[in-house]
C-alpha cells in the first residue's frame, strides 16, 4: 500500500469535476434519447426478444460475463461495442465470443 | 487492510497529470461508429468498516473510461477517489480524515488479431483472479480484499510496461486464455510499480462452467522472489451457487481463500426480493514461514471467516454487508463492513 495524503480540497474538486463530466454527457444522452424515442431507431437491450442468432450470444454471456457480474440493466446500443471491446481485453474473450455477445446485447 | 485498493496516491502534480490525460483523451477521440461511443462507467459508493471497535467511513468514486480509437485500439483507465474518516485515537474524541486519488490502470490496447492483444501503459498485474476481475467496487462481494491479495501482485496491484494477452484456443468445449507481462520499476507517484515479469494461463470448460488456472510472477528488484498461484472457479450451469478459490505462494508466506456465493432465485418470475438476495461466505488462511514486513500478509498465521449478505437493488444499486471473525496469535477480532454502490454508465457524447 502506497498511500499518501493529498490536498483534500483538491481531491474534492476532482470528485466534483468528475461528477460534472459524467453528468453532462448523461444529460446530453438523455436529450438525445428523448429525441430518439420519437423515432423507431431507438433501441435498448432486448434480451427476451432474442432471435436465433442471439442464443449463442446469450449462452456465451452466461458462460463468460455472468461469472463475475450481471448484465447492465439498460445498455444503450451506442455503447455496446465499446463495452464488448473493453470486456474482450479484460476477460480475454475470443473475437467470436465478442461478436456473439454483441449480437445478444444488440440484436 | 481496508479496501482492496492498490492506490498510488500522489501529490498535486500527479493528480493534475491524471486529469490532463483524461481531458486529452476526451479531446482526441474522433467520431466513431454507432456502437463504439466512448463511455464513462464505474461506481460511486459509501463504505463503512468497523474493525476492533473503530469505525471508518469512506465515500468513494471509481470511474472507468473506455474509448475505442479505430478498429484495433482501445484506451481504458480506472481511477479511485475516496475520502476516509476515522477516529483520531490517542484518547482524543472526534474524527479525522484523509483523501486519496489513484489510478488502477491507464492502458492502450492493440487488438492485434483474434488471439492476441498487446497492452502498453499501466495495467492490473495478471496474477490469480481477484486483482483483474473482482476489484471493481460495483462487482466485489466484499469490502476488503483477501488476505493474500498482495502476494504476486507486487503490493501495488499494478504494473507499468507491456503485456500480451488473449485467448489462444476457444471452442465450445474448452478455452485457453493467457497473459504474459513485463513491468519496469517506477517510483512515479501515480505509476508506481516494481520491476517484475510473469504471467498466467487458464483453462476454462464452458459446458461445466469450470476454470482452472495457474500464475507465476517473479520480482526482479530488491530481494528477488518467485510467486506462484493456482485458482479454481466452478459455477455449475443452472445452479444457484458459485464457488471461487485461489491459492498463492511466496518465499515468506502463503495462503488461500475460498468463497461461495448463493443466489436464492434466478427465475425472473420469482419473488423480486429473493432474486436480489445474495448470501456469501468466505474462508481464508495465511501461513507465515519467515518474517517479511513488505509482503503485506499478516505477521503470524491467520484464519478468517467472512459471512456476507448482499442485496442487488434495481437500477444498478448494490448493498454489501458482512461480518468477519479473524483468528491470530496476535489477537482475535471482529470486522463489520457495509457498502452501498451505484453503478453508472454514460456515453461521453452522442454518437453519429
Amino acid at each position: 500500500m502506497k498511500m499518501r495524503t493529498i490536498d483534500r480540497k483538491f481531491c474534492m474538486a476532482v470528485v466534483a469535476s468528475l461528477c460534472i463530466v459524467a453528468a453532462l454527457p448523461a444529460l446530453s444522452a438523455s436529450k438525445a434519447q428523448q429525441q430518439d424515442s420519437q423515432t423507431p431507431a431507438k433501441q435498448t437491450v432486448q434480451r427476451d426478444a432474442s432471435p436465433e442468432t442471439a442464443n449463442a450470444g446469450e449462452k456465451k454471456f452466461k458462460q463468460n460475463c455472468s461469472r463475475c457480474h450481471d448484465a447492465p440493466q439498460d445498455l444503450s446500443t451506442h455503447l455496446s461495442g465499446t463495452v464488448l471491446r473493453h470486456m474482450r481485453v479484460r476477460a480475454s474473450l475470443s473475437e467470436q465470443d465478442e461478436r456473439d455477445i454483441l449480437k445478444f446485447l444488440n440484436p | 487492510m481496508l479496501l482492496r485498493m492498490h492506490l498510488s496516491i500522489g501529490p498535486r502534480f500527479s493528480a493534475r497529470v491524471i486529469g490532463f490525460l483524461w481531458a486529452l483523451l476526451f479531446c482526441w477521440i474522433p467520431a466513431l461508429s454507432a456502437q463504439d461511443t466512448p463511455l464513462i462507467s464505474g461506481g460511486v459508493g459509501f463504505i463503512t468498516s468497523t474493525n476492533g471497535g473503530n469505525t471508518t467511513y469512506i465515500p468513494i468514486v471509481s470511474p472507468v473510461l473506455a474509448a475505442p480509437l479505430g478498429d484495433h485500439l482501445l484506451v481504458e483507465s480506472r481511477a479511485t477517489i475516496l475520502d476516509s474518516y476515522f477516529p483520531k485515537g490517542n484518547g482524543q474524541s472526534g474524527y479525522t480524515g484523509s483523501s486519496f486519488l489513484g489510478l488502477s490502470y491507464l492502458q492502450l490496447d492493440y487488438l492485434a488479431n483474434r488471439h492476441m492483444t498487446l497492452v502498453a501503459g499501466e495495467f492490473l498485474t495478471p496474477f490469480g483472479t481477484y486483482n483483474e476481475r473482482l476489484t471493481p467496487i460495483w462487482i466485489a462481494n466484499w469490502e476488503s480484499a483477501p488476505l493474500i491479495f498482495s502476494l504476486g501482485t507486487m503490493n501495488t496491484g499494478s504494473s507499468v510496461g507491456g503485456m500480451l494477452r488473449g485467448s489462444a484456443v476457444s471452442t465450445d468445449k474448452v478455452s485457453l486464455d493467457y497473459a504474459g507481462y513485463f513491468s519496469a520499476a517506477s517510483t512515479n507517484e501515480q505509476f508506481n510499480s516494481q520491476r517484475s515479469a510473469g504471467g498466467k494461463a487458464e483453462l476454462y470448460f464452458p459446458q461445466a462452467h469450470l476454470e482452472i488456472g495457474a500464475s507465476y510472477n517473479r520480482r526482479l528488484q530488491d530481494e528477488h522472489q518467485n510467486f506462484a498461484g493456482l485458482h479454481l472457479w466452478w459455477e455449475p450451469a443452472d445452479s444457484l451457487v458459485k464457488f471461487r478459490s485461489e491459492y498463492a505462494h511466496g518465499k515468506h508466506a502463503q495462503g488461500y481463500w475460498m468463497e461461495s456465493e448463493f443466489h436464492l432465485a434466478r427465475d425472473t418470475n420469482a419473488n423480486a426480493f429473493r432474486r436480489g438476495l445474495e448470501p456469501v461466505v468466505r474462508w481464508q488462511q495465511t501461513f507465515r514461514s519467515s518474517p517479511d514486513s513488505s509482503d503485506g500478509l499478516p505477521s503470524v498465521d491467520t484464519n478468517r471467516a467472512d459471512f456476507g449478505l448482499n442485496y442487488l437493488f434495481p437500477h444498478e444499486v448494490r448493498l454489501n454487508t458482512s461480518y468477519s471473525r479473524q483468528f491470530a496469535a496476535t489477537g482475535n477480532r471482529n470486522v463489520w463492513q457495509t457498502g452501498i454502490v451505484y453503478r453508472f454508465l454514460f456515453p461521453t457524447w452522442r454518437s453519429k
